[in-house]
């Protein structure tokens, strides 16, 4: 059965269908949100509105034809279920907020309406964003389009496997330790995270806030620099925000016009010639499957093909970004979920004795296993007693992994590479119930939130999966300060000469 | 045995903003239950706090009225605790580094000028408010309410260091914060409202001993008197427990005014564990020279500074000095009318202010902005005393007439009424003369030695001129006739 997307795989060939007239924003969104249907046995989106991604399409029609017209009008998203959005539930994958209904949009998502894109539902994500499987949300585990047996990763694993699966041509997707990355890598999709303070936290469910970014997924480097390029920008009501990235304004524009320059400056047969790839000894270590190191061998061997020169570099503090991260997100996380109270919204018990009983009986139903161990660890960690050992000490050891990456930056490489994740998906199952697996599995990803830089994830390639199938690997690019647009750059010119970002999963349902 | 007092006070004031401290929401007093609370203040799902740097500049006006040092970077940090009208279930406030250090309130404790010291003053949030009282839910039964208009309303918490020994120096102390935040103008000074809240930490030792004893935290105090109260309270129950042969627990007690003692609310056992920590969701809060150079500019004279000025150069006592400058409008309105008069007579001013003028504000119940004597009226009337014109006893009844009435023009009341003082000695040396013919006896009871016939005499005499007679050529003139 054939897709919609299947014939306009991109931003740039669905908007050259739209321009020509061979179809209309409302019949493309007809078309895929039946396509939403036929593959809902994903499990990847948690709500549709039909009535409301019509709605919305009617209007990008009619944008199109104004100066409010965008290169983004008409083009078909879904959201993490992370993001609150006016109108749709958003419930964080939890059934603490089962019944959730914003009266506000997240202003990445308000972003994103206002360039006139359409909507065409929220998809799952693991509960509060905690995970890397996508397992621990309230509507079950969302299946990897390539094997429904394996996982798609998390936390964005629905937004990974809707893109994969292509049922949008892009989505919204938060990473706190990788849940951008990693769910892209094993989707065989592209994933950013930018740098931290480029788009705006409000309206994200906050999960650990110093670490926690918006990013967007989509399958190639043309249509990330777009999305991320309209979530960009300073908001005054994210006192987090950056207001400059580098003496330039933080503001839509900024990445995108760096990465036309770039792409323009990037010619010849040896377009990244001079370009100095910083290889991080620790991320190729023991834990990395070797199917998936072969493989990104050879994707590094062809950026060496591109002109760019290898460098071994050493980022020393690694391993100790495991429990230095699962130290400072569940002490964050801990008091960021206190609201869930049962008070004021969200889910309250039927049956209770007094005040405290109420909240403690509804925090308990409300929340899930992950969750919970991860609130008892933070409250644990900020503890009288313990907050020196554990929680000071993990900002110590934070402020060295940003230092490693500042060193090596300054005189070693403009751009680190290496894999995502140190094996292909997991089979369903197979890593949730072992807590230490799930987090051994973020090595790779969880130092680049740390020290908030900004991380890419691109296809390079396969290796084999538990049945042996061909399952995606991902390659990551790890920029310094506000390089997103460099970071894309580099990308597109791997894209230019492979095809794995347009590999896609069997179309059966 | 004889017993030291200990003090300390932790004041709340709620700061004078238009938004509350981390949202646009409005602060103002007295809204319907939770119209004044948007998604921040309500902790909804997404939200973020954003500071309202209105509070910050607060903070540092206050800062540099009491020489404390502004910290150039001060951080915010969550105080988790659960309760239901705190939203967020943790509170923003600033704990190992706040935005002020130091400083001192000086004040007069009786006639003694003295300087207490402070510990600091953090910003943070107010929560919300519950209602148990006739509260009624939806479905029609009783049951508790949350109104979230108070919650994140910017509050200063002004801690001092140990430094009173009585319930007087204590309320001396509380006065002056009181009237220097009013003066500020970074706090409505509103006790009824919350606007300013006291908790006081108390603790006895024996005299001498130098180390303390163990102390309470009174909570819940909302006037001087209460606060006074509370202390004198808590002084003798502790000093009676300890001659008992008991020990002091440290616990927060909570002052009832109806009952007039505290009692307490819990110990230190059950002190929960705040799990501080610097809140990410706030970069930390700098403050650079320019800013406080900006807060400094802006600044009004301080009621130290302007009770200094009144002492040197207007000649007033430091009491009245002092007290003319717990409140600014009362200052101000004293500074408009000394320097219509003469510089000798700033103590005239002073003394009609605190009289007369405070007498018909307490019998209205008004304020000073709304008396309905202007300064430069006064300052006319005063100027007629000084003058000779009317007596001080003929200003009164003046000054009552443009009270109440719509002439404010003391000349014309005195000409109006034929108020103008008699000083023409002939018209005086008449009635003088008058009086001793009509009163021989009390002429010889004071020929017989009898001073308080004389002042009886003085009275005829202004009698007869119907209070207009100068009083001091009266006693000169009667005193030569009877003694000449």
């Amino acid at each position: 059965m054939s897709r919609f997307l299947d014939d306009f795989p991109t931003i740039a060939a669905y908007r050259a269908g739209l321009d020509q007239g061979q179809f209309s924003v409302t019949q493309a969104t007809d078309a895929l949100l039946s396509d939403i249907q036929t593959h809902r046995a994903l499990n990847a989106f948690v709500d549709t509105d039909a009535k409301r991604s019509l709605a919305q399409a009617t209007e990008a029609q009619a944008q199109l034809a104004t100066e409010q017209s965008h290169l983004l009008t008409g083009v078909p998203l879904a959201h993490k279920d992370i993001f609150v959005t006016e109108g749709w539930r958003t419930t964080a994958g939890s059934r603490m907020l089962a019944n959730y209904v914003s009266p506000f949009d997240a202003t990445v998502v308000a972003a994103l309406n206002k360039a006139g894109t359409v909507s065409l539902g929220k998809v799952s994500c693991d509960e509060f964003a905690m995970g890397s499987g996508n397992e621990h949300a309230l509507t079950g585990p969302v299946l990897n389009p390539w094997d429904h047996d394996v996982v798609p990763g998390g936390s964005s694993g629905g937004s990974a496997a809707a893109v994969a699966a292509r049922l949008v041509l892009g989505a919204t997707g938060t990473d706190t330790g990788g849940s951008v990355r990693q769910p892209a890598a094993l989707c065989g999709i592209c994933g950013i995270k930018p740098t931290y303070g480029v788009a705006s936290r409000f309206g994200m469910i906050a999960y650990a806030s110093s670490l926690d970014q918006a990013g967007v997924m989509a399958t190639n480097a043309d249509d990330l620099a777009l999305l991320l390029d309209a979530i960009s920008g300073y908001d005054s009501r994210d006192a987090t925000s950056v207001q400059t990235c580098h003496g330039a304004a933080n503001a839509p524009g900024r990445i995108l016009g760096e990465y036309n320059a770039l792409g323009q400056q990037y010619a010849g047969d040896k377009p990244l010639a001079g370009l100095r790839i910083g290889i991080p000894k620790e991320y190729f270590g023991d834990g990395l499957n070797t199917d998936v190191a072969r493989v990104i061998e050879a994707a590094l061997t062809q950026f060496e093909a591109l002109g760019a020169t290898r460098v071994e570099i050493s980022l020393p503090n690694t391993a100790y970004a495991i429990p230095a991260y699962y130290v400072i997100a569940p002490a964050e996380a801990s008091s960021n979920l206190a609201r869930f109270d049962g008070v004021r919204y969200g889910h309250r018990t039927n049956q209770y004795n007094d005040l405290q009983d109420m909240t403690e009986r509804s925090r308990a139903e409300g929340f899930g296993d992950e969750v919970r161990k991860r609130i008892m660890i933070g409250t644990y960690v900020l503890s009288h007693g313990y907050y020196d050992a554990y929680y000071l000490q993990a900002q110590r050891v934070r402020r060295l992994i940003a230092q490693g990456f500042q060193t090596a930056f300054a005189d070693q490489c403009d751009v680190i590479m290496g894999p995502v994740s140190p094996t292909v998906a997991p089979a369903i199952g197979s890593v949730s119930n072992d807590a230490t697996a799930e987090w051994l599995g973020d090595i790779y990803t969880l130092s680049v939130n740390l020290a908030g830089l900004p991380g890419l994830s691109i296809p390079c390639g396969f290796a084999p999966g538990h049945k042996g199938q061909d399952l995606p690997v991902g390659l990551q690019l790890i920029g310094n300060y506000f390089d997103e647009g460099r970071l894309l750059a580099v990308a597109k010119q791997f894209q230019q000469v492979t095809d794995w970002h347009e590999r896609r999963p069997g179309v059966a349902a | 045995m004889k017993w030291e007092v200990v003090i300390g006070l932790e004041t709340h004031v709620q700061l004078k903003t238009n938004s509350k401290i981390f949202s646009s929401s409005s602060t103002r007093y007295g809204a319907l239950p939770n119209t004044q609370a948007n998604e921040v203040d309500m902790a909804l799902p997404g939200s973020l706090p954003v500071l309202n740097r209105q509070a910050v500049a607060h903070a540092i006006r206050l800062g540099l009225a009491i020489g404390a040092e502004i910290a150039p970077r001060s951080v915010f940090a969550r105080k988790n605790y659960f309760y239901p009208d705190l939203p967020k279930n943790y509170q923003i406030s600033q704990y190992e580094i706040p935005v002020v250090l130091g400083g001192s309130i000086n004040c007069l404790v009786g006639d003694e000028m003295r300087s207490f010291a402070l510990t600091r003053a953090h910003l943070e949030e107010d929560a919300g408010k519950s209602l148990h009282d006739n509260f009624v839910g939806p479905d029609g039964k009783p049951c508790s309410g949350i109104d979230l208009n108070r919650a994140g309303t910017p509050l200063l918490e002004i801690v001092s260091e140990p430094d009173m020994r009585s319930a007087t120096e204590a309320v001396a102390y509380a006065k002056a914060l009181h009237a220097l935040v009013t003066w500020l103008g970074i706090c409505d000074g509103n006790m009824q409202e919350g606007s300013f809240r006291i908790d006081a930490n108390v603790s006895v030792r024996p005299e001498g001993q130098t180390e303390f004893g163990t102390r309470t935290e009174t909570k819940n105090v909302n006037s001087f008197r209460f606060l006074e109260r509370a202390i004198l309270f808590e002084v003798q129950r502790q000093i009676e427990l300890i001659e008992d042969g008991g020990t002091v627990v440290q616990e927060t007690r909570l002052y009832d005014a109806d009952r007039d003692e505290t009692r307490s609310m819990r110990s230190k056992e059950d002190a929960h564990d705040y799990r501080y920590f610097p809140d990410p969701d706030l970069p930390p809060l700098v403050i650079d020279a320019a800013w406080i150079e900006e807060v400094r500019a802006d600044m009004p004279e301080l009621p130290g500074q302007m009770r200094d000025r009144f002492v040197t150069e207007m000649g007033l006592t430091p009491t009245d000095a002092a007290q003319l400058c717990q409140d600014p409008a009362l200052a101000q309105y004293f500074e408009a009318v000394a320097k219509q008069l003469p510089a000798e007579q700033g103590k005239l001013a002073a003394n009609w202010l605190m009289g007369e003028m405070s007498a018909a504000l307490n019998r209205d119940d008004i304020g000073l902005d709304d008396a309905p004597i202007k300064p430069d009226h006064l300052a006319k009337l005063l100027t007629r005393i000084i003058d000779g014109t009317v007596s001080n006893k003929i200003a009164r009844d003046v000054f009552a007439h443009m009270w109440s009435t719509d002439d404010k023009d003391a000349d014309a009341v005195i000409e109006a009424k034929g108020l103008k003082q008699i000083s023409d000695s002939g018209a005086i040396g008449a009635m003088v003369d008058e009086v001793i013919a009509n009163h021989d006896s009390i002429v010889q009871e004071y020929r017989a030695g009898k001073q308080k016939a004389f002042n009886s005499l003085v009275g005829q005499v202004m009698k007869l001129a119907k209070g207009k007679a100068n009083p001091a050529q009266v006693n000169e003139l009667l005193k030569s006739r009877l003694d000449g």
